[in-house]
C-alpha cells in the first residue's frame, strides 16, 4: 500500500493532492496519511525489534522447561518411596539405596535457620518502619542489608567457618547460622515493604487511644502483617534450601545416615548433588538427579506459591 | 527476587522515613513505658548486628588473609603460577578466569535481559505479562547446584558437540575461540551458566523501571508519530538508562559470586589460556574447591586472600548499583 506506483497513484485520484502537486508538492494535505518509504522501514524496524524481544523472552522459557524437563526426565527412573527414605549406599559408585538422611538434614537446617532468620528479620524491619525513619543510623542499616544481600554467599561460608569451625569442626549450627545470614536481609526488606502498607490511620487510631507502641506493633501492626511476613519467610526459604557455597565449608563432611546432632556436620541435599555430580559415575549421577528433583520440587513450589500468598497478603492490605 | 527489589527498597526506605518523621512532627507514638524502651531497644540492637555482620565478615576475612598478604603484598595479584608446595601462590589466573566468566556473561546477559523487559513491558498483554513474567524470575530461584548440574552432564556436552565448533569454523580468527575443548567444560560454558541466572536479575528489575515511565510520555511518542520501537530508543530507554546500569551491577555482583555452578562446569584449570573453550577457574571456584583440601597454612590464607579480592570486588559492584539507583530513584520522582 506503501509502495511508490501506490503513492503516484493514489496522487493522481486524489485531485486535491495534484493541485497540491501543481502548487509544487507544498499543499498536499494527503501526504502525511499515506506511509512513505521511509516511515515503511520505521515500521519494519519496529517489527524486527518487537520480534527480537519476544524471541529473548521464549528464549528464557526455553532454558527453564529445557532444565526442569532434564530434572524430570532424568530422575523418572530413580523416584520411589524407597529413594526417599532409604540411607545412600556406602560408596557412591554403588547402585541402590536413597537420600533420606540427606531430605531430613536439610529439613533440619533450614528450620534452624528460619527459627534463628524470620525473628530477626522481622526486628530489623520493624526497627526500620517505627523507629529509625530517615536518620542516619537507619541509612545505614539500609545499606548494611543490601550489602549483605550482595555478599558473595562463599564468603558468608568463609565467615562462619574462620568463627565457628577452624580448630572445632564442621557443625549444622555452623551451616544454619550461615544459612541464617543469607536469609535475613530478603526477610527484613520483604517485611519492611509489608509493614509499610498497614494503613497510616490503624497507628494513628492507636497512637490516638494512648496506646504504647510495643501494645500497638503487637496488636495492631503485626497482626496486620502476618501474611506478608510468613510469605516472605517462605521466599527466603525457598533462597536458601538450594545454597550450596557455603555448606562446603560447614556441613559437607557427612556419615550417610539420618543425624539429628546439630553438633557435627548434617547431610544435606546440596551437597550431596554436589558430591554425586564430581564422582562420575552412571549410580551417582542417577540419584543426584533424583535429588535435584526433590530439591527443584520443593523450591519452585515454595516459591510460586510464597508469590501468590505475597500477592493476596499485599491486594489486601493495599485495600 | 534474589536482587530484584532493591528499588523497592530503596522506595519503602523513603516512605518509611516519611511516615517516622510525620509521626515525629505530630508528637505521636505514645507514651514510652519501660515496655516501650525495652522494644525500642531491641529492635536497635538486633538491627545494629546487620552492620556488626558486615564488619566481622570483612575483619575475619582480612584477618584470615593476613599471613598471605604481609608474604605476598599486592605482587598476589600480578602473579600466575599457584604451587602451594613450593609457596608460590598468586591470583593472576583466577582475576583472569573471573573478568572473562563476567565479561562473556554481561556481554550476553545485559542485552537478553533488557530486551525481555521490554518484551513484558512494552510487548505483551497485561495477561501475558502476569504469566511470563514469574516464569522468567523462576529461572533465578533454581538452586545453582542444579543448574552447575545439567550444565556438566546436558549442556557441557552439547556445547562441545555443536556450538564450539561452530564459532571455531566462523570466529576461530581470534584467539579467545580456538580448537573446541575435549570435555565441553571451560570459561564459556561456566560464562553461558552464568547468563542463565543473571538474566532473570536483570530482566525483572529493568521491566520495573520501563512500567514507572509515565504513560503519558509514551501516549505523547506515539501521537507524535513514533514507532514502537522509536518510542523504546527515544523516550524510555534513555529516562531508564542508569537504572538498567543498575541492574547490569546487581547481576554483575551475582556472577562474581557464583562458586557452585561455576566449579561444576569450569574444568579445573591453574593456567591463563586465550582460548575461552580452555578449562579455567575464578576467584569464587577456586576457593570453593580448594580450601577444605589445602595442607597448607599460607596456601589457606592465599585462599582467603582471593576471598578478600572477591569481597572488594562485590562489595565495589553493589555500592555502584545502590548509588546509580538511588540517584534514578529521585529522578523518577521529580519526574512525576
Amino acid at each position: 500500500m506503501s509502495t511508490v506506483e501506490a503513492d503516484t497513484a493514489a496522487e493522481l485520484e486524489d485531485p486535491i493532492g495534484a493541485l497540491g502537486a501543481l502548487a509544487g508538492e507544498h499543499l498536499d494535505p494527503a501526504s502525511p496519511l499515506t506511509p512513505s518509504r521511509s516511515l515503511r522501514r520505521r515500521h519494519i524496524v519496529s517489527r524486527v525489534m518487537e520480534g527480537g524481544q519476544t524471541a529473548s523472552a521464549l528464549l528464557a522459557l526455553a532454558v527453564l522447561g529445557i532444565v526442569v524437563w532434564s530434572v524430570v526426565e532424568h530422575a523418572a527412573g530413580v523416584l520411589s518411596i524407597d529413594f526417599l527414605t532409604k540411607n545412600p549406599p556406602l560408596q557412591v559408585e554403588l547402585p541402590g539405596g536413597g537420600i533420606g538422611p540427606e531430605i531430613v538434614g536439610t529439613a533440619l537446617l533450614m528450620l534452624v535457620a528460619t527459627a534463628i532468620a524470620a525473628p530477626v528479620g522481622v526486628l530489623i524491619a520493624l526497627y526500620l518502619t517505627e523507629f529509625g525513619g530517615t536518620s542516619r543510623t537507619a541509612r545505614a542499616i539500609g545499606l548494611a542489608l543490601d550489602l549483605l544481600n550482595g555478599t558473595p554467599t562463599i564468603l558468608i561460608g568463609l565467615f562462619i567457618f574462620l568463627l565457628l569451625v577452624v580448630g572445632t569442626g564442621q557443625s549444622g549450627y555452623a551451616a544454619a547460622i550461615a544459612l541464617a545470614i543469607i536469609m535475613v536481609p530478603l526477610i527484613a526488606r520483604a517485611v519492611q515493604e509489608v509493614l509499610l502498607l498497614v494503613p497510616l490511620g490503624m497507628r494513628e487510631g492507636a497512637d490516638a487511644l494512648g496506646v504504647t507502641r510495643w501494645r500497638a506493633v503487637r496488636g495492631i501492626v503485626l497482626p496486620s502483617a502476618l501474611g506478608g511476613i510468613v510469605t516472605a519467610t517462605i521466599l527466603a526459604l525457598a533462597r536458601a534450601a538450594g545454597e550450596t557455597a557455603p555448606l562446603i565449608l560447614l556441613s559437607s563432611i557427612f556419615a550417610g545416615t539420618v543425624s539429628l546432632n546439630l553438633g557435627t556436620a548434617v547431610p544435606n541435599i546440596p551437597i550431596y548433588i554436589l558430591n554425586a555430580s564430581e564422582s562420575a559415575s552412571p549410580y551417582g549421577f542417577e540419584r543426584a538427579w533424583g535429588a535435584a528433583f526433590v530439591l527443584l520440587t520443593f523450591i519452585l513450589l515454595a516459591s510460586l506459591g510464597g508469590r501468590a500468598l505475597l500477592a493476596r497478603s499485599r491486594r489486601k492490605l493495599a485495600g | 527476587m534474589p536482587n530484584g527489589s532493591q528499588s523497592a527498597a530503596v522506595a519503602a526506605e523513603r516512605s518509611s522515613g516519611l511516615l517516622a518523621s510525620a509521626r515525629r512532627r505530630a508528637g505521636l507514638g505514645g507514651a514510652e513505658g519501660l515496655g516501650d524502651l525495652l522494644f525500642r531497644l531491641l529492635c536497635t540492637l538486633v538491627a545494629l548486628l546487620a552492620i556488626a555482620v558486615l564488619i566481622a565478615i570483612v575483619y575475619e576475612l582480612v584477618q584470615g588473609a593476613r599471613p598471605a598478604m604481609s608474604r605476598f603484598g599486592l605482587g598476589f595479584l600480578v602473579h600466575e603460577i599457584w604451587e602451594p608446595n613450593f609457596e608460590k601462590l598468586g591470583a593472576l589466573t583466577y582475576i583472569y578466569g573471573t573478568v572473562v566468566t563476567c565479561f562473556v556473561t554481561m556481554l550476553l546477559a545485559v542485552p537478553l535481559g533488557v530486551s525481555i523487559a521490554l518484551f513484558l513491558s512494552t510487548v505483551a498483554s497485561g495477561r501475558v505479562r502476569s504469566v511470563i513474567g514469574p516464569l522468567v524470575e523462576m529461572l533465578a530461584a533454581i538452586p545453582s547446584v542444579i543448574l552447575g548440574f545439567w550444565g556438566l552432564v546436558v549442556f557441557a556436552p552439547f556445547l562441545r558437540d555443536h556450538v564450539e565448533p561452530f564459532l571455531h569454523e566462523a570466529l576461530g580468527f581470534l584467539p579467545f575461540f580456538g580448537t573446541p575443548s575435549t570435555t565441553g567444560q571451560g570459561l564459556f560454558t561456566a560464562s553461558l551458566i552464568l547468563t542463565i541466572m543473571v538474566v532473570p536479575i536483570v530482566a525483572a528489575i529493568s521491566r520495573d523501571l520501563f512500567l514507572t515511565v509515565p504513560q503519558e510520555m509514551r501516549d505523547g511518542a506515539i501521537a507524535l508519530g513514533a514507532t514502537r520501537w522509536e518510542v523504546v530508543r527515544g523516550v524510555i530507554l534513555p529516562s531508564t538508562a542508569s537504572g538498567v546500569v543498575a541492574a547490569s551491577f546487581l547481576g554483575l555482583g551475582r556472577a562474581l559470586g557464583e562458586a557452585i555452578a561455576v566449579l561444576q562446569v569450569i574444568g579445573g584449570g591453574n593456567s591463563i589460556k586465550a582460548s575461552w573453550f580452555e578449562p579455567g577457574e575464578t576467584l569464587a571456584s577456586k576457593i570453593a574447591i580448594e580450601i577444605l583440601g589445602a595442607p597448607f597454612k599460607l596456601q589457606k590464607s592465599s585462599l582467603f586472600y582471593l576471598g578478600v579480592i572477591l569481597l572488594v570486588l562485590g562489595l565495589l559492584s553493589n555500592l555502584a548499583a545502590r548509588a546509580i539507583m538511588n540517584r534514578f530513584d529521585v529522578h523518577v520522582q521529580a519526574a512525576r
